[in-house]
């Protein structure tokens, strides 16, 4: 009996895989054959843009940028409070060339063809990892809790808050 | 002639192994409960990056998965070396994306299918125009929830 059950024990030990399927998630824009005539329009303050070329170099609004840095930078940007109605924006720089609030503020990406699938996970990585970083400080200062830990309500209203808007253009040949 | 005679010699008593299939079949069905067995072979290469904002993927029947890579050594003197794309065991082509995305949703029911995510598994090594065709295809065929999938790790050491 013992024999049959070790002999069991020992097959599903070999077999067993513990690995958990994780990653980004993301949703695509619906497929629209024709282009819209006219793209509403966006101040281009508001707009953060992230290049990355086939050599895996980043171009954050218009400067050579480490992805070590991106975190911080997309932070600043999307914490500017350029109009002053964010309330709940600390530390905002309220520079005039950045975003008027968070409402307003999009990130804009675009990469090349030859553009490496690391680097690109990475730059979103970094980037969701910046909006989560403002919810979570959010959070902590008007409820006390980690983000992730909040009731469906808050989660809304810090959401609402900062909403994610990362527009993906599709790849050209930047070149490099 | 006493009768508290003193024990001598005869060294520990031998443990009990009356409990042992008790405690190999604990383990037993802690195995067979959280086994997953793999269910397609893989034929490219998957090194997958590393990223720390992720999430974890739940309801795995309504996970379809579209696998790109690198072939590995065994098929590379058919299949050469640039990355290709699997779906379930075969290589496919990049147009076929779309019947087969097709073809999983309309296996899920029918109250489910907005929830159908697609979990895009590429090794690192991939160039993103591979990537960005896979990506228009699932547009095209409106399955617009995907998964890039990553294990975690700390994004500047990849």
């Amino acid at each position: 009996m013992a024999d049959i059950a070790f002999l069991l024990l020992i097959f599903f030990l070999v077999t067993t895989t513990m690995d958990v399927d994780s990653g980004i998630n993301r949703k695509l824009p619906p497929w629209e054959p024709e282009q819209l005539q006219d793209p509403p329009p966006i101040k281009k303050k508001n707009i953060f843009t992230v290049l990355v070329n086939s050599n895996d170099q980043l171009l954050v609004e218009e400067q050579l940028m480490d992805i070590e840095d991106l975190r911080e930078a997309t932070k600043r940007f999307l914490n500017n409070n350029g109009d002053g109605s964010c309330d709940y924006c600390v530390g905002g720089l309220q520079s005039p060339t950045s975003s008027d609030n968070p409402g307003k503020a999009i990130v804009s990406l675009q990469n090349d063809r030859g553009t490496s699938y690391d680097i690109y996970i990475a730059v979103q990585n970094e980037l969701a990892a910046a909006y989560n970083e403002l919810r979570n400080e959010l959070a902590q200062r008007q409820y006390g809790r980690d983000y992730e830990n909040l009731s469906d309500d808050q989660m809304d209203e810090v959401q609402d808050a900062y909403p994610q808007k990362i527009s993906e253009a599709e790849p050209v040949s930047l070149g490099g | 002639m006493s009768k508290f005679k003193k024990k001598t010699g005869g060294g520990t008593p031998a443990i009990s192994t009356a409990s042992l299939p008790d405690i190999v079949f604990m383990l037993l069905f802690f195995f067979m409960v959280t086994t997953v067995m793999r269910e397609v072979t893989l034929k490219v290469e998957n090194k997958k990056p590393k990223a720390t904002e992720i999430k974890k993927l739940e309801r795995k029947s309504l996970v379809t998965y579209i696998y790109a890579g690198a072939p590995k050594k065994a098929y590379q003197s058919q299949m050469g070396t640039e990355p290709r794309v699997q779906l379930n065991d075969a290589f496919a082509r990049v147009k076929e994306i779309q019947n087969y995305v097709i073809t999983e949703r309309e296996a899920i029911n029918e109250a489910e299918r907005p929830l159908m995510t697609v979990s895009i598994k590429a090794d690192k090594e991939v160039k993103m125009g591979l990537i960005t065709d896979i990506k228009q295809e699932l547009r095209k065929a409106n399955t617009l929830k995907i998964n890039y999938s990553t294990t975690k790790g700390e994004v500047y050491n990849n």
